[in-house]
């Protein structure tokens, strides 16, 4: 008993620093990245998410070229970036995906040369892995209460929102109809989704941070039918798949190759996937087996009619 | 015949005066007046680009008229008004979307408020209340994105009457539905007038899905519009002056037809394939 559970998580998982640190921002960044992002998918926004987490690379190379906080440097940037996609017309989906194209290019341009820059004065090339991929290991106790501040930021934010931007993103022309002023709760929701954008990148890095954004919430979407309900899976998958990574990259320093854990995010974003096609079977045999019940009741009223 | 906003009826619930509204350079609406009462069920009908939906944006207060003003319950438009609620032609919703059919009705309750709903018992009757109203129980914990259109129609509904408005707007709700689930809405959204009180102004391209149903006609054409009851309006002379040119209203077994004749130039069709036969059948 002892062994398997000895097998399943390595000695010393739960009295290391650095696994308790990474699994409470990694939690915390979870839980706001399910509640957001469960408005991402159903505003069909995911684009955009992944515009300001790629564009979130230039902020946190940004950040450690001058040397300030690497969450600082992201939420700046992704906040500047969505206001911009915003002031360029986000609200219609051409000039959507021109904006942030454009905007999109300009920026990895410039994170090209930071991290030039900061290679070059630094020699330091795991710089990059980092801002890219993330290394929840490495996190900084001292980021705790910025992360918490972000994601109490954006959690009251979708909380206060939750009924207008829900109609918003159902039907714009309804919620217009009822007096609700549509173009401001996006910008408010895109706010939030900034900030969660910067959240996820400083945990799993930049690139991938999208993936928890939309992964946990699209997986969500399959499994319930009212929409609180989606906001609390969402989360529920985000901190599961978030947790699991982190054991299984632990574990990992001591696979092959020996005394070098394999990514969390690598983990993290396969379990993610994972979970959304798992969802999807379910949903399959559910329709196929609702399906089948619903032919038997029809053949069944045809013999006794 | 033509009601204008000098017509003095007991009590007025939509008052919409010489409303002209242009559009890029163009005059969509050109001196539109009618007014509606209490309870009332009056069609809008007009070809596609006539004006309706523009004209639904002015009483909504989401476009500014021009010229003219419209008042509602004697009080001039604000933008958000409980009194009106509104079902949009379009509302596409994935199947995937987490979104029962009891939750949009709620929705209707108090979408614009801040902060989360938070359950209660009054308010699960409310929408029970509701989804009996349009017979919509038999559906009521299905995602609304995988049901046929006239459910949707029928949610649309209960998700607009739940605020109690005192006037329902609906944009060409018969516009994709199969002839019995059109009629199927029509006699509800009848029955509805009857016995809530609510007065509807539903609009449609054809008037003939909804000749039982309708107090009143508001007949738009070239921006101009003509209203009153159906044997008012809906004759020869009447629509040839909104057209502007001479058309025929033909009635043949209880349906009505209008067909611009040869005589005249064609208003609602540059479609070479009409302009052959010399006749055009505008609704």
């Amino acid at each position: 008993m002892t062994g398997v559970l000895a097998a399943l998580i390595a000695p010393g998982f739960f009295s290391s620093q650095p696994v308790q640190i990474a699994a409470t921002v990694g939690a915390i960044v979870a839980l706001v990245a399910g509640a957001v992002g469960v408005f991402t998918v159903l505003r069909g926004q995911s684009f955009a998410g992944e515009a300001l987490g790629d564009i979130g690379t230039t902020g946190e190379s940004g950040a450690f070229l001058i040397g300030v906080g690497a969450l600082w440097g992201l939420a700046a940037i992704s906040v500047a970036a969505a206001a911009v996609m915003e002031l360029i017309g986000i609200q219609r989906p051409r000039g959507r995906d021109l904006a942030t194209g454009i905007v999109l290019g300009a920026s990895l341009g410039l994170a090209a040369l930071f991290l030039y820059l900061y290679n070059v004065d630094q020699s330091a090339s795991g710089a990059t892995f980092t801002i890219l991929f993330g290394s929840p290991f490495a996190l900084a106790s001292s980021t705790i209460p910025l992360v918490i501040a972000f994601a109490a930021l954006a959690l009251t934010l979708i909380a206060v929102l939750f009924r207008p931007l829900l109609l918003c993103s159902l039907s714009p022309e309804l919620a217009a109809a009822r007096g609700i002023p549509v173009r401001a709760i996006g910008a408010a929701y895109l706010l939030a989704l900034a900030v969660t954008v910067a959240l996820a990148a400083s945990t799993i890095g930049t690139i991938l941070s999208t993936a928890l954004i939309v992964g946990p919430a699209a997986t969500a979407l399959r499994l319930t039918r009212s929409p609180g309900k989606a906001v609390i899976v969402a989360a529920a998958i985000g901190i599961g798949a978030m947790w699991l990574g982190i054991l299984l990259a632990y574990d990992s320093y001591n696979w092959p190759p020996q005394q070098h854990g394999w990514p969390v995010s690598f983990f993290v974003v396969t379990l993610i996937l994972a979970g959304y096609l798992l969802a999807g079977l379910a949903q399959f045999r559910g329709r196929r087996a609702r399906a089948r019940s619903a032919a038997g009741v029809a053949s069944l009223e045809h013999r006794v009619g | 015949m033509i009601l204008n906003g000098a017509v003095a009826r007991e009590e007025q619930l939509l008052s919409v005066d010489r409303v002209s509204v242009s559009l890029a350079g163009r005059e969509v609406l050109r001196e539109v007046s009618f007014v509606i009462g209490p309870g009332e069920f009056t069609g809008l009908i007009g070809a596609n680009g006539a004006g309706k939906t523009t004209l639904f944006r002015v009483i909504l207060g989401l476009q500014a008229p021009d010229h003219g003003r419209v008042l509602v319950a004697g009080q001039p438009r604000s933008r958000r008004n409980p009194q009106i609620g509104y079902v949009p032609q379009k509302f596409l919703l994935d199947p995937d979307t987490p979104l029962r059919t009891r939750d949009l009705v709620a929705l209707g309750i108090d979408a614009h408020r801040f902060g989360v709903a938070m359950p209660s018992r009054a308010r699960r009757a409310r929408v029970e209340e509701m989804l009996d109203a349009v017979d919509a129980r038999g559906f009521a914990d299905q995602r609304v994105g995988n049901l046929s259109g006239g459910e949707q129609q029928r949610v649309l509904i209960a998700h607009a009457l739940i605020a109690r408005p005192r006037l329902l707007l609906l944009d060409e709700p018969l516009a994709n539905l199969d002839l019995r689930s059109g009629h199927e809405v029509v006699t509800l959204l009848a029955r509805i007038a009857a016995e809530q009180q609510v007065a509807i102004l539903i609009s449609a391209h054809d008037m003939n899905p909804l000749l039982a149903a309708m107090d009143h006609i508001v007949y738009l054409a070239a921006g101009r519009a003509a209203s009153g009851t159906t044997d008012e309006v809906v004759r020869t002379p009447v629509l040839s002056a909104l057209y502007g040119h001479h058309v025929d209203v033909l009635r043949v077994h209880g349906r009505v037809l209008v067909v611009a004749g040869a005589a005249g130039e064609l208003a609602e069709t540059s479609d070479p394939s009409h302009t052959q036969t010399q006749v055009e059948i505008i609704s």
